[in-house]
This record gives C-alpha cells, structure tokens and sequence, in this order.
C-alpha cells in the first residue's frame, strides 16, 4: 500500500498534479477550498502494534477512528484528547491531519501531545519514519509533531503512535447557572486548582463542568463545584457538534484566546469551551471585525464552518513566519501537490 | 588573538566592555558544558543583557558569516553548548527575570536564563508549579530546557518541556523577530512550537518563554519497593501501568546505583535488593491514600520482597534525593562517569538490561544503571578514569553499543539529554539519508547558511558514511543504501 501512494506521489509530483489526501471525508469542510486529485488513504487501515501496559498504539492512517477507540476502550484506555470524529467515517490520517482536539484538551493536552511517532511519505514519494513509539525521544527534530494539524499539506502520514492514558475510574458531570464574565472567572479559578476537572463549556448562562478520576478525587471535585447532574452525553454533542448550537447555516467562528479574555465584544453567539480559552462564534459580522478582536486579545480566529470563505479559514502569519512555513512546505512537497491551498494560499 | 578583533570590534559597537570576553583566562570557563570530555574554547564570548543587544550580536554574526552557539548555565549532558572555535558564543546568562506570574491564567512568562526550580518557587505561593524537574533544576535554565526538552522524574504523568511550554519569542540568526505559540492554543499555521522544544538550538534563539502552571497536588507520597531481580520490577513496572494506575513518578535504580547514591545521601535505600522501584502518587489526599494501596497490592503480587511508604514530606523527599543525586553520587565512587540516554518500549528492558551487563565484561567497565522506568528513558552509567586513554576509549565503545542496541528494541538514542555532539555518529544508525536531509531542510527554514549551532545534533551524511565505514561488522554495512564517498 505504501509503495502503491508513493507511486501515485511520484506520478503526481512529475506531472505537477495537485493531490487530495483523503480518509472518510468527514473534515473536508474544514480549510480553505478543495483542490486536486482524491488520494483515498483508507486502504491502508488496521492497528500495528497495541501493547496497552506501554501505554501506546501504533495504527495505520486509514483506520477508523471509532474502530481505534473501540479496541481502546476495551482495553480501559483512551486518547487523551478526545478528538472530533465529525462523522462515522473518520479516519486515524484525517483526525492527525487536522490536529483537532475535543473538551479535554485544556486538562490533558492537544493531540500534538500525544503524538509519538509517525511514517510520513512525502512529496518525493518517499516513506520516512520520524520520531518513534516511545515517551521520551530527543533525537532530530520533532517533525512528528510538525505533520500534526498540517492538513495533509506536508506529507500522506501513513502510520502514527500515539500516547495513550487509562480511562478514569469514575466521571460526572455537572450543570450551574452564571453569567458569561462569572463563568469564565469560575472556570479559570478551579482549573488553578487541584480538582479532577476534565472540561467546561459556558453558554446561554450555564456552565457545565466535567470531573473525571479517581472516585475519591470526583467526590471531592463534586463537593467543591456544587450544580445539578448533567447527562454525560452533553459532552458528546460539543465534541461532535450536534448539539444545538452548532446547527444554523451563519458562519461558525473559532476562537482561540487566552483563556482570561473578557467576554468579547463581537455579534453573534457564544459558546466557550476549555476554561476560557476556545470561544465559538455563531456570527455574521465582518470577518475583519473578529479578527482583529481576536488579535487585540492576543488570540487569532479560525473561520471553521462557513458557506463563503473569502476571508481565509485561518489567521494570517506573520511574514517571517510565512517565510519559514513556505520553506518547510517546500522542503516536504517540492513541487506543492498536497492540498494546496488548503491552509493557505502559499502553501 | 588576532582572529578575534574583527568581531570583537564590531561588538564593542554596541555591547559594553564587560559583556564580550575573548581573553582565555576569561574564555576558558566556558570551553565545555555538562559533557567535559568535549572542550573547545571559544573565539568570543558574549553576555548580553537586552534582547536588542542579542539582535545586534545576531545580525553582526551573520553579516560577518561567524558561528554562534547559545549556552545557559551549561548543564547540558550531551555538549550542546561546545563552543565554536571561530564564533561567538552567546551566553544568555544575564537573562534572569520572571516577567509575569498570571496566577488566575496559569502561566509564567520567564527570560531564557531563568532557573528551572525558582519558577515552581516563585509559583508556590499561588498553589501552582512547573512540571518538568530535570535533575539538575537547582542550575539548569529554562532556555537550555527548551532547547533539549528536558523531562525528569514526573514526566510520565506530567509530560516533558514540551507539553509545558505554551509559547516561546526568539529571534532567527538574521536577528529577526519572531513568536511561536502564545497564551492562545493551537497557533494558527504549522505547529513550529514543536519543532522548537528541543531543537538544540539549531533553529533560532530564545529569548522569552511562556510556561504552563499547574495547580500543586495537595499531597503525595512514594512507595519504595525491593526486588530481588531487576526484571521482575521491570515486570512490575508494566503491572502498575497494566493497573490503570499513572503514577506521578515511577522510577528504577539498581543495586550498584543504590550502593552509591547510600554512600552519598543516605536515602534509606534497601542495598540487599537487586533494584528498588520509587513509586509516587499525588493527588487530594484521599486519592493518595486510595492509589497507593491498589499499587501496593500491584507491586506485592509482582514480586516486590520489602515495600516502605514515605510517612511524611520529609520522608518522600529523601526516597527522592537519592534518585535525583544519582549522577553525583556515582560520581564519587569513580574518577568519571559516563551517562547514556536512551529510551525503549518498556517491554525491551530485560533485554537491554542483560545486553548492558553482556557489555561490562567485554569492556571491563562497570555500569549503574538508573532508569526513569515509567517512560522507558535508561540512564545507564559507565564509570571509567578519563587520565586513562584507554578507558575512555572502551567507554566510548560500550556507550556506542547501548544506544545502538535502544534502537534495535524500538528505542531512541535520546530521551532527554539530545544528540549535541555527543550522540551525532548514533544519529546515523537510528536515521536514513533521506530522513536526515529532511532534518536539515528544516534547519535551512530558519537558519539559512548554517551559522547557529554549526555541526551539532544532525549529522552530515558524509560523515555517516565514515561511521558506516567504522562500523562494519562481518563485512556487512548496516546502511547499504548510503552513498560511500
């Protein structure tokens, strides 16, 4: 399978054909407009190596990514970062490829965290292997962690290790009524703390919080926070973004921040998540507008569902951080077949 | 001294007498870093104050083509910070502020120069501290941190530099501006954050990090377990883990590394055990209490024969002092030490274990072995007398071996020290050519002509093909595929 997307990688590198890296499709409207020929990863599926007292899989991009944490969760384990799937096709590739995390990425890490080892081939068509199936690994730099999030726009990544975490013991979650500025102090003060807090999410004037570990810890947690139980599948809808909130056809706005902004001044409608730090915006207004809010708070804004993406689905760079991105694209994809176009016009 | 007027000249433009050394009383300090048996002294030292003074250096150096290596407080294992012999070496020591601790965002902007233990002592107050505690935190700074992604004893829960680290702002060797990361998460663009966490430098200079706080467990305490067998804690080890059990520190020495560290810091080790295992939980106290029962029981039925739970800060403090003065300690029972870094799946311990022991016969040396159990980083120790020509040289040899071998098992050459120029010929045999080139495709993004960190970390693959010469066994090159020149 390798030698057979290497083949098509060469073939399009020669022709100067833009290639579509491609798992289930469940993330293909995120980014900038789609380009170029679908090359289907999904036939290079299936765990490698799953070893659960190491802490660690090894599984091959096309597999499933419900059929990745099935096997997980029999063996109590999970990835740490609870990612996205946006539909019952997506793929191990696709979800390192956009480097999407869920509601647990303020307490446990990114998927960059977890992200040990990978088998890249790049635009040469070349398999390469970076970094390894090991917690601690200095050696060369740490172009695994680079790929991840990239959008397919440096290499196909074939293969991937991740860092995996025992699932807690127990888990509850809990519902209270605050005001935006109230929640957000609420939510960055407890997570100074040592409270078994796993997620948070604000909106409409009510603040859930989710507490996992040791049953000690949740009770302790528990006692601490106060609020009414919520149903654990709230969490599930934020993830995946069925719930409510998420439906309507206005553009969806990501914000990133640091998580004691104030409640931004910007029409449209919140929904915070990660103690402060990620803020959605159902909003029409300029584009412009968000992201210069967003840059006044020391933030950038992602522009993540929307119909018309004239303004560009991410953040400008910096020009001496453009510069070095379109060396390190050209370094990986000399002749600019992956995705083109998908994370920005230049790369 | 001649050679060093020019840019000694073009200095003085703009830095003050005091801040540039290039006379070899005042150069000489600086000739090596935590790796002694690698000197060099340098051309110049510089030891700006002002990250405009650091711009200048940089834009200077690079207008006039001279390497320039950055050094923090030179703790650094794997000679990292050698000197250049024709270039600068930009000292970043003065660059001692905490600029903020943001209790309520959980986070503390440092300079470079800052030491690892005092942002956790300033953080305290705020119930908060940094993660990451190499060994050497009471010297070490933060930029060399970054620079190596330093790990230590709590990594398997809490994670390394890496994870920690929330942004950094440095400047490229052209002296230009730029900052990775943030107090907002996921940048926007390629994840250039992590291409920095240990990077040796190669890439650009720090000169301000934003470190991640995390709220202080309200307690912990630590188990210390004997065994009779150094495989069967390595089995108990992957019991724990097997448990669901993540604990905060899980660390293995063996009993040559006990009988040295006993000497040094009277840890209360048990020295009739062939390896003892520290394990550590944190948590509210009821947690404490909850988890270190289920690892006891864990550890009882693999084989642990004595186990001794700290009592008391002081007690856990002291199970660790050992560990953490392990280095030192052996230290003193030899004229040198070598200590290796290699990281393998758990699963290869036993393995690795006999191949070390296979290679103190065939070298004549002799290896305490400490081991950061939980996350499969070894730090075995080749004691040796460096006056002997001889001794180096095999130990040189036997460290070659191991880390090979760490590859073999899945492993890595390098958990936590890096390469510097210490591990550059084992980067040959854990990389292809193709993978290497890539490597420095990365560096030429940042630092187009190769000034910053010259030779370091990323071998050329001329000289892996002289390795590859050097190490042919039976006739068989291990990379067939490399270009012989």
């Amino acid at each position: 399978m390798i030698e057979s997307f290497a083949k098509s990688i060469r073939d399009a590198a020669a022709r100067g054909r833009a290639l579509r890296l491609r798992g289930g499709g469940t993330k293909d409207f995120y980014g900038n407009a789609l380009r170029g020929d679908v090359l289907d990863t999904r036939g290079h599926a299936g765990i490698v190596t799953y070893e659960p007292t190491e802490l660690v899989v090894t599984a091959r991009c096309g597999t499933l990514l419900s059929d990745l944490e099935k096997t997980l969760d029999e063996n109590h384990q999970c990835l740490p970062f609870e990612p996205p799937h946006f539909g019952t096709g997506a793929t191990l590739g696709g979800c390192v490829a956009a480097g999407l995390s869920g509601p647990r990425r303020a307490s446990a890490g990114a998927l960059r965290d977890f992200v040990l080892g990978v088998k890249l081939i790049d635009g040469r068509g070349q398999p390469l292997s970076f970094g390894g199936q090991v917690m601690k690994n200095v050696a060369g730099y740490d172009v695994s962690r680079l790929v991840a999030g990239s959008l397919g726009t440096l290499g196909l990544i074939a293969e991937v290790s991740l860092k995996l975490v025992p699932k807690p013991q127990a888990e509850t979650s809990l519902r209270l009524e605050a005001p935006q500025a109230r929640a957000l102090e609420l939510m960055n003060r407890w997570a100074g703390q040592p409270l078994a807090i796993t997620a948070t999410a604000w909106h409409d004037g009510e603040l859930s919080v989710r507490l996992s570990g040791s049953d000690a810890g949740v009770r302790a947690a528990v006692a601490k926070i106060g609020g009414a139980a919520l149903d654990a599948s709230f969490w599930n809808g934020i993830r995946e973004q069925s719930a409510p909130f998420f439906s309507g056809t206005e553009p969806l706005w990501r914000l990133s921040v640091p998580s004691t902004s104030p409640p931004l001044e910007l029409q449209g409608e919140p929904l915070i998540e990660w103690h402060g730090a990620l803020r959605w915006l159902k909003s029409t207004d300029d584009a412009k507008k968000i992201r210069d809010m967003a840059r006044r708070v020391k933030g950038h804004a992602t522009l993540f569902r929307a119909a018309d993406k004239t303004p560009g689905c991410f953040s400008p760079l910096e020009p001496v951080l453009e510069r070095v991105h379109r060396q390190l694209k050209s370094a990986f994809d000399p002749a600019g077949i992956f995705n083109p176009g998908r994370m920005y016009p230049e790369l | 001294m001649g050679a060093a007027l020019p840019v000694v000249r073009a200095l003085r433009g703009f830095l003050p007498e005091r801040a540039i050394l290039h006379e070899e009383e005042d150069t000489r300090p600086y000739e090596c870093d935590g790796l002694t048996a690698y000197r060099q002294l340098p051309m110049v030292v510089a030891l700006p104050e002002t990250e405009e003074q650091v711009r200048r250096i940089l834009e200077t150096c690079s207008s006039m083509k001279i390497p320039v290596v950055p050094r923090g407080a030179g703790t650094g294992l794997s000679g990292g910070a050698l000197p250049p012999g024709d270039g600068v070496l930009l000292s970043m020591a003065k660059f001692m502020r905490v600029l903020r601790i943001d209790p309520l965002a959980r986070l503390a902007v440092v300079q470079p120069g800052v030491r690892n233990a005092v942002v956790s002592e300033l953080a305290a107050p705020f119930g908060l501290y940094y993660a990451p505690d190499p060994s050497s935190q009471i010297a070490c700074t933060i930029g060399g941190n970054v620079a190596e992604n330093s790990g230590g004893v709590h990594c398997l829960k809490y994670g390394l530099t890496l994870h920690n680290v929330l942004g950094v702002r440095g400047l490229t060797i052209d002296g230009e501006p730029l900052q990775l990361g943030g107090e907002a998460p996921d940048a926007p663009g390629y994840d250039l954050l992590a291409l920095a966490v240990g990077s040796e430098v190669m890439l650009f200079v720090v000169t301000e990090v934003t470190l991640k706080l995390l709220p202080k467990p309200q307690c912990a305490r630590v188990i210390m377990a004997s065994f009779d067998d150094v495989e069967k804690a390595g089995a108990a080890v992957a019991d724990v883990i097997a448990a669901g059990i993540v604990p905060a520190g899980l660390e293995m020495m063996d009993r040559p590394a006990t009988r040295a560290v006993e000497q040094f810091v009277q840890a209360g080790y048990d020295l009739e055990a062939a390896a003892i295992l520290l394990c550590e939980s944190d948590g509210t106290p009821e947690e404490v209490e909850d988890e270190i029962a289920r690892m006891k029981t864990v550890l009882q039925r693999g084989g642990a024969t004595r186990m001794t739970v700290s009592r008391d800060e002081d007690e856990r403090l002291r199970f660790w002092s050992g560990r953490k003065s392990a280095f030192p300690a052996v230290g003193r029972i030899s004229p040198d030490y070598y200590c290796m870094d290699g990281t393998i799946p758990r699963k290869g311990l036993g393995e690795v274990l006999r191949f070390i022991a296979a290679m103190e016969k065939k070298y004549g040396l002799r290896c305490p072995n400490v081991f950061h159990a939980g996350d499969g980083n070894l730090h075995p120790l080749i004691l040796f007398d460096a006056n002997n020509a001889d001794e180096l040289h095999r130990t040189e040899l036997f460290a070659a071996e191991v880390l090979e071998k760490c590859v073999e098992v899945g492993g890595t050459i390098t958990g936590e020290h890096g390469v510097g120029v210490e591990k550059i010929n084992q980067m040959c045999v854990q990389f292809r050519p193709a993978e290497l080139e890539l490597f420095h495709a990365v560096k030429r993004a940042f630092d187009p002509h190769g000034l910053l960190n010259p030779g370091k970390a990323v071998p050329t693959l001329a000289r892996c093909a002289e390795y590859g010469r050097m190490r042919v066994h039976g006739g068989q090159l291990p990379h067939p595929e490399l270009p012989r020149f």
